[in-house]
Protein backbone atom coordinates (compact mmCIF):
# COMPACT_ATOMS: atom_id res chain seq x y z
CA UNK A 1 0.00 0.00 0.00
CA UNK A 2 2.62 2.41 0.83
CA UNK A 3 4.58 1.40 -2.26
CA UNK A 4 1.79 2.12 -4.43
CA UNK A 5 1.16 5.82 -2.24
CA UNK A 6 4.81 6.65 -2.78
CA UNK A 7 4.53 5.36 -6.80
CA UNK A 8 1.28 7.65 -7.47
CA UNK A 9 3.25 10.23 -5.52
CA UNK A 10 6.47 10.07 -7.67
CA UNK A 11 4.80 9.95 -10.62
CA UNK A 12 2.93 12.66 -9.81
CA UNK A 13 5.99 14.72 -8.74
CA UNK A 14 7.91 14.32 -11.90
CA UNK A 15 4.76 15.57 -14.06
CA UNK A 16 4.71 18.34 -12.26
CA UNK A 17 7.53 19.46 -12.43
CA UNK A 18 8.68 18.31 -16.26
CA UNK A 19 5.42 20.77 -16.69
CA UNK A 20 6.91 23.37 -14.54
CA UNK A 21 10.41 23.52 -16.71
CA UNK A 22 8.11 23.13 -20.70
CA UNK A 23 5.18 25.14 -19.90
CA UNK A 24 4.72 28.54 -21.63
CA UNK A 25 3.06 30.78 -19.23
CA UNK A 26 4.56 31.49 -16.09
CA UNK A 27 1.24 31.28 -14.40
CA UNK A 28 1.42 27.99 -15.16
CA UNK A 29 4.61 27.19 -14.04
CA UNK A 30 3.94 28.65 -10.82
CA UNK A 31 0.76 26.41 -10.37
CA UNK A 32 2.64 23.47 -11.59
CA UNK A 33 5.48 24.68 -8.67
CA UNK A 34 2.59 24.36 -6.25
CA UNK A 35 1.47 20.88 -7.11
CA UNK A 36 4.99 19.87 -7.14
CA UNK A 37 5.48 21.07 -4.09
CA UNK A 38 1.91 19.92 -2.52
CA UNK A 39 3.16 16.19 -3.83
CA UNK A 40 6.72 16.06 -1.86
CA UNK A 41 4.57 17.29 0.98
CA UNK A 42 2.45 14.24 0.33
CA UNK A 43 6.17 12.11 0.05
CA UNK A 44 7.82 13.75 3.43
CA UNK A 45 4.90 12.42 4.75
CA UNK A 46 5.65 8.77 4.00
CA UNK A 47 8.97 9.46 5.57
CA UNK A 48 7.99 10.78 8.80
CA UNK A 49 8.37 14.46 8.93
CA UNK A 50 5.09 15.49 9.37
CA UNK A 51 6.34 19.09 10.70
CA UNK A 52 8.53 19.29 7.72
CA UNK A 53 5.57 18.63 5.48
CA UNK A 54 2.68 21.09 7.05
CA UNK A 55 5.65 23.79 7.33
CA UNK A 56 6.23 23.12 3.32
CA UNK A 57 2.78 23.46 2.39
CA UNK A 58 2.28 26.69 4.91
CA UNK A 59 5.56 28.33 4.16
CA UNK A 60 6.16 27.73 0.26
CA UNK A 61 2.52 27.25 -0.48
CA UNK A 62 0.92 29.88 1.20
CA UNK A 63 3.70 32.21 1.18
CA UNK A 64 6.55 31.83 -1.69
CA UNK A 65 4.39 30.65 -4.13
CA UNK A 66 1.63 33.43 -3.71
CA UNK A 67 4.87 35.96 -4.04
CA UNK A 68 5.56 34.09 -7.33
CA UNK A 69 2.34 34.37 -8.65
CA UNK A 70 1.94 38.02 -7.36
CA UNK A 71 4.85 39.01 -9.09
CA UNK A 72 4.52 37.24 -12.19
CA UNK A 73 1.08 38.84 -12.65
CA UNK A 74 2.38 42.29 -11.79
CA UNK A 75 5.14 42.39 -14.63
CA UNK A 76 3.78 42.81 -17.98
CA UNK A 77 5.78 39.93 -19.47
CA UNK A 78 6.26 39.79 -23.45
CA UNK A 79 6.43 36.30 -23.47
CA UNK A 80 7.45 35.45 -26.94
CA UNK A 81 11.29 36.40 -26.96
CA UNK A 82 11.21 34.73 -23.80
CA UNK A 83 10.90 31.74 -25.76
CA UNK A 84 13.94 31.79 -28.18
CA UNK A 85 16.10 28.94 -27.82
CA UNK A 86 13.85 26.71 -26.13
CA UNK A 87 13.94 24.02 -28.89
CA UNK A 88 18.10 25.04 -29.36
CA UNK A 89 19.13 24.43 -26.09
CA UNK A 90 16.64 21.17 -25.23
CA UNK A 91 18.80 18.65 -26.64
CA UNK A 92 22.01 19.94 -24.72
CA UNK A 93 19.07 20.42 -21.54
CA UNK A 94 18.50 16.53 -22.14
CA UNK A 95 21.81 15.21 -21.99
CA UNK A 96 23.58 16.94 -19.14
CA UNK A 97 20.10 15.92 -17.22
CA UNK A 98 20.46 12.46 -18.29
CA UNK A 99 24.13 12.40 -17.67
CA UNK A 100 23.74 13.84 -13.95
CA UNK A 101 20.98 11.10 -13.36
CA UNK A 102 23.19 8.03 -14.89
CA UNK A 103 25.85 9.18 -12.53
CA UNK A 104 23.47 9.28 -9.41
CA UNK A 105 21.93 6.22 -9.78
CA UNK A 106 25.17 4.50 -10.30
CA UNK A 107 26.18 6.09 -6.64
CA UNK A 108 22.94 6.16 -5.14
CA UNK A 109 21.04 3.21 -6.54
CA UNK A 110 20.06 0.19 -4.96
CA UNK A 111 23.32 -1.39 -4.94
CA UNK A 112 24.91 1.16 -2.87
CA UNK A 113 21.62 2.01 -0.40
CA UNK A 114 18.78 -0.94 -1.37
CA UNK A 115 17.03 -2.42 1.50
CA UNK A 116 19.22 -5.33 2.66
CA UNK A 117 22.47 -2.81 2.87
CA UNK A 118 19.75 0.17 4.89
CA UNK A 119 17.10 -1.50 6.47
CA UNK A 120 13.88 0.61 7.27
CA UNK A 121 13.56 1.62 10.51
CA UNK A 122 11.62 0.88 13.04
CA UNK A 123 8.48 1.96 13.28
CA UNK A 124 7.97 4.98 15.85
CA UNK A 125 5.73 3.70 19.56
CA UNK A 126 2.64 5.15 19.47
CA UNK A 127 2.42 8.44 20.88
CA UNK A 128 5.78 9.63 19.13
CA UNK A 129 5.56 13.56 18.29
CA UNK A 130 7.80 14.68 15.00
CA UNK A 131 7.12 18.32 15.72
CA UNK A 132 8.25 17.47 19.74
CA UNK A 133 11.30 15.62 18.81
CA UNK A 134 12.33 18.15 16.42
CA UNK A 135 11.21 21.55 19.26
CA UNK A 136 13.32 19.82 21.32
CA UNK A 137 16.81 19.42 19.33
CA UNK A 138 16.08 22.82 17.79
CA UNK A 139 15.56 24.91 20.54
CA UNK A 140 18.67 23.02 22.59
CA UNK A 141 21.83 22.49 20.94
CA UNK A 142 20.25 24.25 17.41
CA UNK A 143 19.17 27.22 19.23
CA UNK A 144 22.11 29.44 18.10
CA UNK A 145 21.25 28.49 14.49
CA UNK A 146 17.48 28.97 14.91
CA UNK A 147 18.54 32.94 16.34
CA UNK A 148 20.73 33.23 13.15
CA UNK A 149 17.80 31.83 11.29
CA UNK A 150 15.73 35.06 12.72
CA UNK A 151 18.32 37.15 11.33
CA UNK A 152 18.55 36.10 7.90
CA UNK A 153 14.88 36.36 7.60
CA UNK A 154 15.12 39.74 9.03
CA UNK A 155 17.70 40.74 6.13
CA UNK A 156 15.15 39.34 3.84
CA UNK A 157 12.63 41.80 5.14
CA UNK A 158 14.48 44.76 4.77
CA UNK A 159 16.76 44.24 1.88
CA UNK A 160 13.49 43.18 0.14
CA UNK A 161 11.28 46.41 1.00
CA UNK A 162 14.90 49.05 0.43
CA UNK A 163 15.52 47.34 -2.85
CA UNK A 164 11.35 48.26 -4.23
CA UNK A 165 11.16 51.32 -1.76
CA UNK A 166 10.32 54.37 -4.23
CA UNK A 167 12.17 57.11 -2.71
CA UNK A 168 9.87 60.00 -4.29
CA UNK A 169 6.62 59.09 -2.65
CA UNK A 170 8.11 57.68 0.49
CA UNK A 171 8.03 60.01 4.02
CA UNK A 172 11.41 59.38 5.46
CA UNK A 173 14.02 61.48 6.63
CA UNK A 174 16.98 62.23 4.70
CA UNK A 175 19.80 62.47 7.91
CA UNK A 176 22.66 63.33 5.52
CA UNK A 177 20.49 66.80 4.45
CA UNK A 178 19.17 67.37 8.21
CA UNK A 179 23.16 67.09 9.21
CA UNK A 180 24.38 69.02 6.29
CA UNK A 181 22.19 72.04 7.63
CA UNK A 182 23.69 75.21 9.04
CA UNK A 183 21.44 78.00 10.32
CA UNK A 184 22.61 80.67 7.34
CA UNK A 185 20.39 78.68 5.20
CA UNK A 186 17.37 78.46 6.86
CA UNK A 187 17.47 81.76 8.39
CA UNK A 188 17.54 84.59 6.00
CA UNK A 189 18.25 88.50 8.29
CA UNK A 190 16.99 91.11 6.40
CA UNK A 191 18.34 94.85 6.96
CA UNK A 192 15.61 97.00 6.62
CA UNK A 193 15.07 101.17 7.03
CA UNK A 194 13.07 101.53 9.85
CA UNK A 195 9.85 103.63 8.35
CA UNK A 196 8.85 105.71 10.69
CA UNK A 197 4.78 105.85 10.68
CA UNK A 198 3.47 108.73 8.64
CA UNK A 199 1.14 110.42 9.87
CA UNK A 200 -2.26 110.73 8.11
CA UNK A 201 -2.66 114.07 6.11
CA UNK A 202 -6.35 114.38 6.15
CA UNK B 1 8.47 -1.21 2.03
CA UNK B 2 10.26 1.58 0.45
CA UNK B 3 13.65 1.42 -0.18
CA UNK B 4 16.07 4.51 0.51
CA UNK B 5 17.35 4.39 -2.74
CA UNK B 6 13.74 4.75 -4.45
CA UNK B 7 14.13 8.21 -2.56
CA UNK B 8 17.32 8.94 -3.47
CA UNK B 9 16.43 8.12 -6.98
CA UNK B 10 13.29 10.47 -7.38
CA UNK B 11 15.48 13.16 -5.73
CA UNK B 12 17.99 12.76 -8.63
CA UNK B 13 15.76 12.40 -11.38
CA UNK B 14 13.66 15.95 -9.94
CA UNK B 15 17.38 17.21 -9.38
CA UNK B 16 18.38 16.34 -13.19
CA UNK B 17 14.87 17.44 -14.49
CA UNK B 18 15.83 21.35 -12.84
CA UNK B 19 18.95 21.71 -14.11
CA UNK B 20 17.52 20.84 -17.52
CA UNK B 21 15.00 23.56 -16.96
CA UNK B 22 17.83 25.87 -16.21
CA UNK B 23 19.21 24.82 -19.39
CA UNK B 24 16.04 25.19 -21.93
CA UNK B 25 14.46 28.56 -19.95
CA UNK B 26 17.83 30.57 -19.97
CA UNK B 27 16.45 33.41 -20.98
CA UNK B 28 12.86 34.09 -18.68
CA UNK B 29 14.25 34.66 -14.75
CA UNK B 30 11.14 33.65 -13.08
CA UNK B 31 11.19 30.30 -14.61
CA UNK B 32 15.46 30.08 -13.56
CA UNK B 33 14.29 31.03 -10.02
CA UNK B 34 11.30 28.43 -9.92
CA UNK B 35 13.90 25.83 -11.29
CA UNK B 36 16.00 26.84 -8.41
CA UNK B 37 13.30 26.26 -5.94
CA UNK B 38 12.59 22.55 -7.54
CA UNK B 39 16.52 22.02 -6.47
CA UNK B 40 16.33 22.87 -3.38
CA UNK B 41 13.25 20.76 -3.05
CA UNK B 42 15.23 17.80 -4.40
CA UNK B 43 18.26 18.59 -1.93
CA UNK B 44 15.08 19.00 1.10
CA UNK B 45 13.54 15.06 -0.08
CA UNK B 46 17.13 13.70 0.24
CA UNK B 47 18.10 14.80 3.58
CA UNK B 48 14.63 13.80 5.38
CA UNK B 49 15.08 10.66 3.57
CA UNK B 50 18.98 9.65 4.69
CA UNK B 51 17.33 11.41 8.74
CA UNK B 52 14.65 8.50 8.53
CA UNK B 53 16.37 5.92 7.05
CA UNK B 54 19.40 6.54 10.05
CA UNK B 55 16.94 7.69 12.67
CA UNK B 56 18.65 10.56 13.23
CA UNK B 57 16.25 13.69 13.19
CA UNK B 58 18.95 16.20 13.27
CA UNK B 59 18.93 16.09 8.94
CA UNK B 60 14.97 17.43 9.44
CA UNK B 61 16.29 19.92 11.83
CA UNK B 62 18.36 21.18 8.37
CA UNK B 63 16.05 20.94 6.29
CA UNK B 64 14.60 23.72 8.41
CA UNK B 65 16.89 26.03 7.68
CA UNK B 66 17.50 25.50 4.08
CA UNK B 67 13.69 26.34 4.17
CA UNK B 68 14.38 29.45 5.87
CA UNK B 69 17.26 30.28 3.45
CA UNK B 70 15.55 29.26 0.39
CA UNK B 71 12.34 32.00 1.47
CA UNK B 72 14.41 34.67 1.90
CA UNK B 73 16.35 33.53 -1.28
CA UNK B 74 12.82 33.98 -3.29
CA UNK B 75 11.98 37.18 -1.18
CA UNK B 76 14.98 38.93 -2.06
CA UNK B 77 14.97 37.11 -5.63
CA UNK B 78 11.69 38.49 -6.78
CA UNK B 79 12.35 42.19 -4.99
CA UNK B 80 15.42 42.44 -7.45
CA UNK B 81 13.14 41.10 -10.17
CA UNK B 82 10.69 43.99 -9.91
CA UNK B 83 13.35 46.73 -9.56
CA UNK B 84 14.92 45.00 -12.78
CA UNK B 85 11.82 45.31 -14.33
CA UNK B 86 11.12 48.59 -13.15
CA UNK B 87 14.42 50.22 -14.51
CA UNK B 88 14.74 47.84 -17.94
CA UNK B 89 11.17 47.15 -19.06
CA UNK B 90 12.50 43.46 -19.38
CA UNK B 91 13.67 40.31 -17.84
CA UNK B 92 14.82 38.40 -20.67
CA UNK B 93 18.05 37.66 -19.33
CA UNK B 94 19.89 38.44 -23.59
CA UNK B 95 18.76 41.78 -22.89
CA UNK B 96 20.25 42.55 -19.58
CA UNK B 97 23.64 43.24 -20.85
CA UNK B 98 24.29 46.71 -19.21
CA UNK B 99 27.37 45.43 -17.41
CA UNK B 100 28.76 44.53 -20.94
CA UNK B 101 29.72 40.76 -19.47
Amino acid sequence: MEQVIFYCFAALLLFASSMVITVRNPVRAALFLILAFFTSAGIWLLLDAEFLAMTLVLVYVGAVMVLFLFVVMMLDIDLAPLQEGFTQYLPLGIFVAALITIEMIAVLGASHFGLDIVAAPIAHPEGYSNTKEIGLLLYTIYVYPFEIASVILTVAIIAAITLTLREKKSKSQDIDKQIKVQAKDRVRIVKMEAVKKQESES
Amino acid sequence: MIALSDFLILGALLFSMSVAGIFINRKNIIILLMCIELMLLAVNLNFIAFSHYSGDIAGQIFVFFILTVAAAEAAIGLAILVVLFRNRHTINVAELDKLKG
